[in-house]
């Protein structure tokens, strides 16, 4: 098991705030968890505590934006595009500021806090915002080429880290381009396009299936918003079945922006593994990927699910 | 002390500010003439006295910053932008209309001028706290106001921003409330009592200064006294008539969020030009 992606990001914002002067970091209470505070050991004097006030955290980052700064703010996904969904919205995407919205602690992976602390509707809400750009790095490695892509990058941009360690997945020399999905590995009777914690199960659920004679492509889509509409018809094309999983609601994530592009360019069969439209509960994250269907024994059985419907 | 000349000037920028204001609303058929009036002293002093802006250079970086938090008083700010110069005084009657770069809110992507978009009430004041906080980590010398209505006190967030601005000590950030009484179901006390509201910003950790809203020697006062104090940010509690300046309209909760009819606009620029 890799890193968790929030550990990446402490170590990523360092990085670009040696580079980028203007970059400044908020965060509201929760630097040891969200590790911005690796950014405040270091440019104590462009990191900034807002304390327990969400809406004030994006607010602030927003007249930030508008007076040339480019703050990175940090939070649990449930607050910072939950409580505040609405300075997310009105402040930062409607006069498109220039916001970095870094939250960790997305998914059900929070575990032990147990459901009011799990935030399986935030890629919905984001990049249902006109403007607003959402990525869900997979791993340690992506991440960091994330972050350093988003310090460049003018304009509002969601990025959804987690708390618990990861597989890694991403390759050496990796750039993140927004839009630009990243093929893990080929095959021809079904693709599997995940993102974050859900890539390297589905690398995992892949190499069972082969072993059982099916041949599937695996796909990271790290890019929510914009999509990469041109690698899911591709996929759709030629392997004619398309399974997303990730750790989020079926309802309104990867799964469905998927569809989106699926029925509009080229119909195929799809499998959504993810949460079914329910709450969490306390427990380690290993047993509540387990339990709310989300390992690779759950996609590859939704690929034999799927591929019998082909 | 303002100079005969200087005040004689604000006054007659204000009057030209309430009429603009009323024929903006009228126009549009739409919008919220009632705290757009009680405010048009405090923007007069604030463009025509008190700040650094060029409407030649809207974006100049060094520029005084001002946040209408109380974003529903569009018709002044834009009415206010426009007698300053950032754009023609005619586009004043395409508020609200589609394809016109007026919006109901306040627009910082269209409207020049603008420098927060705003409308979704307590959000304003927390965005002027970023960009005074950008101010003091850039060592620069502009100014960040900020008006906000007595209603909006009520939404939480802006004693999250009141509690940011005195720990940041955002000395370089002036806020001001429009403390008129009314908001759209009537009388603020009766409603939802946000009172006592000097004690509250007190207690927050501010500079408190009240004063009558539509006195512009006492207005200037605080405003200097506000550039003079180092340590924190000031509020200025402006005691002011919702509807100032034409007498059907004060006072009165109902001229909140009413256009006039084309006779009743008349009728009230006739009187505001009487004065």
């Amino acid at each position: 098991m890799g890193k968790a992606t929030r550990e990446a990001y402490g170590a990523a914002l360092v990085k670009v705030g040696a580079t980028h002067k203007d970059v400044v970091v908020l965060d509201a209470d929760l630097s040891k968890s969200t590790k911005t505070d690796e950014f405040k050991k270091v440019y104590p004097e462009r990191f900034f505590n807002v304390g327990i006030a969400e809406q004030n955290l994006i607010s602030v980052g927003a007249g930030l934006a508008a007076a040339g700064k480019v703050p990175f703010v940090s939070s649990f996904a449930m607050f910072a595009t939950g409580r505040a969904f609405e300075q997310v919205r009105n402040a930062v995407c409607y006069p498109k500021l220039n916001v970095k919205i870094c939250a960790t602690h997305a998914g059900i992976t929070v575990g032990e806090d147990g459901a009011t602390h799990q935030s399986l509707e935030d890629i919905s809400c984001m990049r249902t915002l006109p403007n607003m750009t959402v990525v869900v790095p997979a791993d340690a490695a992506e991440t960091e080429a994330v972050i350093a892509w988003a310090a460049e990058y003018h304009g509002p941009v969601y990025v959804r880290l987690g708390r618990a360690g990861v597989e890694d997945v991403t390759p050496e020399g990796y750039t993140f381009v927004p839009g630009k999905s990243q093929q893990l590995r080929d095959g021809k009777d079904a693709t599997i396009i995940a993102c974050g914690a859900l890539v390297g199960p589905a690398v995992e659920a892949a190499a069972t299936l082969e072993a059982e004679g099916i041949s599937v492509r695996v796909i990271n889509m790290a890019s929510i918003k914009p999509i990469d509409a041109e690698a899911i018809v591709k996929a759709a094309k030629e392997t004619g079945l398309l399974i997303t999983a990730e750790e989020h609601n079926v309802i309104g994530g990867l799964g469905s922006a998927v569809a989106e592009v699926v029925v509009k360019e080229c119909p195929v069969p799809m499998e959504f593994v993810g949460v079914k439209d329910t709450f969490g509960e306390s427990g380690t994250p290993k047993e509540l990927m387990t339990k709310y269907g989300l390992t690779a024994a759950d996609i590859v059985a939704a690929t034999k699910r799927g591929i019998a419907r082909k | 002390m303002l100079t005969l000349e200087q005040k004689q000037l604000i006054q007659e920028k204000a009057k030209a500010i309430r009429v603009n204001i009323v024929k903006a609303v009228t126009a549009a058929k739409s919008g919220h003439p009632g705290g757009s009036l009680s405010i048009a002293d405090v923007m007069s002093l604030l463009y025509f006295q008190e700040m650094n802006v060029n409407p030649n250079e809207p974006k100049d970086p060094n520029r005084d910053r001002f946040v209408l938090s109380k974003g529903h008083a569009a018709p002044a700010l834009y009415a206010t932008l426009a007698e300053k110069g950032f754009f023609p005084i005619e586009e004043l009657l395409n508020l609200r209309k589609i394809d016109h770069i007026l919006q109901g809110h306040p627009d910082m992507k269209y409207i020049p001028g603008v420098d927060m978009s705003t409308g979704s009430l307590g959000q304003g004041i927390s965005a002027a706290c970023g960009m005074a906080l950008a101010g003091k980590i850039d060592g620069s010398s502009y100014r960040v106001y900020s008006v906000l209505g007595d209603g909006e006190l009520e939404e939480g967030q802006v004693w999250e921003a009141a509690m940011f601005a005195a720990h940041y000590k955002l000395s370089n950030l002036t806020a001001f409330v429009d403390f008129n009484g009314l908001q759209i179901d009537g009388d603020i006390t009766k409603v939802m009592s946000p009172l006592p509201i000097d004690e509250k910003f007190k207690a927050f950790g501010w500079h408190v200064i009240v004063v009558d809203g539509h006195d512009l020697d006492a207005l200037h006062a605080a405003v200097t006294e506000a550039k003079a104090t180092t340590d924190k940010p000031t509020m200025v509690i402006m005691n002011t008539v919702k509807g100032k300046g034409v007498q059907a309209m004060e006072g009165q909760a109902g001229w909140h969020g009413k256009a006039p009819s084309q006779e009743e606009c008349d009728k009230f620029v006739a009187e505001l030009l009487e004065v």
